[in-house]
């Protein structure tokens, strides 16, 4: 089996502020790493290439600086990386465009995304497998393989789990907790940093040139927020003495 | 430019999202009455319908034996076969909306503007909303250009549902009346406009979630921890607080995804739904999908080292403090509170 697996570089939001330099993020000391979606995804590629057989790829749409997680993701086990240059600042519409150009190339069986990039919006796997003419399932949380084609539950509300079966190939986005995604050293990383890794722009997939997005991103804002919540101050005795207050006032303790 | 919702239903009752979108859709154009579209079959899908047209001026019905249970797949094909060009649809950004409608909108050939929490002004062929980025930290503007149409999915909770049409229409009693007549003059069948429905993904049957150890459900205390417990050996200082207080543990998701937790424990949209009294997020940033897992407005209490994490903007009381400092001081405190009482 081919999988491709898109990743994406991403600050990671937990460990950051996010401050506001104009109508921008603030993006110099912002700690970048992969998708946290995505990295399931590629675990839950290499299970399924480790107890079959086949092989990973892994591809991003970026600039040079986005690099660093394809190399971190072939430390994982992905055989192959690579880097789709298609401009700044493309909507999903497009960066799907990108993908599926990509794809079209390579004889993928399945295509693996995450469910949603930390500043994205749970697109570009749907959009992809509907510009390859491909079926698609979101939410995956597990994937059975039989033969020509896959098993696959869904997350859906409440918990409960959706059961659909789906031809490949097909493009399946992986909600997280599918796995437990294996630990990358920095020993992991330095093996793979010789490997070359293609990077192909518009023409050498075939795309022509700009068609002007759909939708654009105006810039950030910090929304006005409605009265927010009151800060308690003092020591953390004095404020644990005020939570303590504050729960037996609203009936949280017996 | 005509106004879609599509309306998702269970056991023949619409919905909350239902009137939500029609709220947003009367964002994008006041004047206009929205359609509501319908999918499914048999009387589930005529009662949907019934209950849709109570709310909705017009409904438009999509009846057909594959669309039973709303396979996306199969939705998507009579969706692009009902809706003409140019239009704007919208439909909830949840389980269903997050499989439908980024195809749905590369079918039509139209904008896709995801997880709108507001929708700011339509000007010409340009529709300008607002969405949140990075757990809600920061919210941005997206300009659509809405010329060849739109695909819309709103963030359930985001619109406040309005009054239902009648009271809005002017149409009052007489056209609930005609509502709830047998034949409804407001609901089109356009079921004759879908052709035979194919799919290359089936769906097979639900498992419902499992039941855990103990009912979150049922607690008016919950100690509930996110990502900032850090490691699994913490839980413990949770725990502590909890039994101290006599209270129980929740989380957020990325505990379970870890497997530090089980999945009963889970609070949020793909988690269970709490109404507790008070609620103790520890380490917790307060992302939509685990705040729509608060019910019954309980008092929150919000723990956190970052003053700018969002879930300050929605608590009652916050506390900016290292959670594995500051919950010992708590179960300290809620033990010499124990022994005085003694
Ligand atoms: C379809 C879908 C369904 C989802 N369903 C759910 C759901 O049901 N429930 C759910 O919870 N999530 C759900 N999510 C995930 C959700 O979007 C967020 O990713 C998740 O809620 C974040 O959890 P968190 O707040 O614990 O982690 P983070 O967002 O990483 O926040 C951690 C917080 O801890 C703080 N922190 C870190 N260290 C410390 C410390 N030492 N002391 C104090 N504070 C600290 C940080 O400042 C930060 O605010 C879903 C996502 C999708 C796409
Ligand atoms: N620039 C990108 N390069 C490669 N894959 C991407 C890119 N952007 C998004 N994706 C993939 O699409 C998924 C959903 O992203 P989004 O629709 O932006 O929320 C991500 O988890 C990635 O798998």
């Amino acid at each position: 089996m081919k999988i491709l697996v898109c990743v994406k570089r991403v600050p990671d939001t937990s460990d950051n502020e996010i401050e506001l330099q104009g109508d921008d993020i603030r993006r110099d000391d912002l700690v970048y790493s992969v998708n946290e979606w995505d990295n399931y995804a590629v675990e839950e590629a290499l299970r399924i290439t480790e107890s079959l057989e086949g092989q990973v790829t892994v591809v991003t749409v970026g600039g040079d600086d986005d690099e660093e997680v394809l190399r971190r993701q072939m430390a994982m086990g992905a055989k192959e990386g690579a880097l789709l240059s298609a401009g700044d600042g493309l909507g999903g519409a497009e960066v799907a465009a990108v993908l599926a150009a990509y794809a079209k190339k390579g004889n993928f069986d399945l295509i693996l995304t995450g469910v949603q990039a930390e500043d994205g919006c749970a697109q570009v796997g749907g959009m992809l497998a509907a510009l390859l003419d491909w079926p698609f399932a979101s939410l995956v949380n597990a994937i059975e393989v039989m033969g020509g084609k896959l098993k696959v539950w869904r997350e859906v509300e409440g918990g409960d789990k959706e059961i659909n079966e789906i031809d490949l190939p097909c493009v399946l986005s992986i909600q997280t907790g599918i796995n437990e995604p294996r630990y990358v050293g920095m020993r992991g990383i330095r093996q793979v940093a010789a490997v070359p890794i293609p990077k192909l722009g518009k023409k050498e997939l075939g795309m022509s040139a700009d068609a002007a997005g759909k939708v654009r991103r105006e810039g950030y804002f910090v929304p006005a927020v409605g009265k927010g919540a009151e800060m308690l101050q003092g020591s953390a005795g004095e404020m644990a003495d005020k939570v303590m207050e504050l729960m037996r006032a609203k009936g949280g303790l017996k | 430019m005509r106004v879609f919702a599509y309306i998702e239903h269970k056991a023949g009752a619409p919905d909350d999202t239902a009137a939500e979108l029609q709220a947003a859709a009367k964002r994008i154009d006041a004047a206009a009455a929205p359609v509501a579209i319908v999918t499914g079959a048999g009387a589930e899908l005529d009662a949907a319908c019934a209950a849709a047209a109570e709310m909705y001026s017009e409904v438009w019905k999509v009846g057909n034996s594959a669309l039973e249970y709303p396979n996306a797949e199969l939705v998507r094909q009579a969706v692009v076969a009902v809706v003409p060009r140019g239009s704007v649809v919208l439909m909830p950004h949840d389980h269903f909306g997050i499989d439908l409608a980024p195809g749905l909108a590369v079918k039509l050939g139209a904008a896709y503007v995801p997880d709108v929490v507001a929708i700011e002004v339509v000007a010409g062929t340009e529709l300008k909303a607002v969405r949140q980025e990075f757990g809600g930290q920061v919210s941005t503007h997206v300009v659509a250009d809405i010329s060849a149409g739109a695909v819309l999915t709103v963030r359930p909770g985001a619109f406040q549902a309005g009054g239902a049409y009648p009271a809005e229409g002017g149409r009052g009693t007489e056209a609930r009346e005609v509502a709830r007549g047998p034949s409804h003059a407001n609901i089109l069948d356009k079921s004759a406009e879908v052709g035979a429905l194919v799919a290359k993904r089936r769906y097979l049957g639900r498992i419902a979630a499992e039941a855990g150890d103990v009912d979150i459900t049922r607690q008016p205390l919950l100690v509930s921890i996110g990502r900032g417990i850090q490691e699994q050996d913490n839980i413990a200082i949770a725990e502590e607080l909890a039994e101290a207080l006599g209270a129980v543990v929740s989380c957020s998701r990325p505990v379970v995804d870890a497997k530090w937790l089980p999945k009963s424990r889970q609070v949020g949209t793909s988690g269970k739904t709490v109404k507790p009294k008070v609620y103790l997020a520890c380490g917790i940033s307060g992302a939509f999908q685990h705040l729509a897992g608060l019910k019954g407005n309980p008092f929150l209490i919000a723990i956190n080292k970052n003053p700018k994490a969002p879930i300050f903007q929605v608590a009652d009381v916050g506390v900016v403090a290292d959670l594995l400092e500051f919950l010992p001081v708590l179960t300290e405190k809620a033990r010499e509170m124990r022994l005085t009482a003694k």
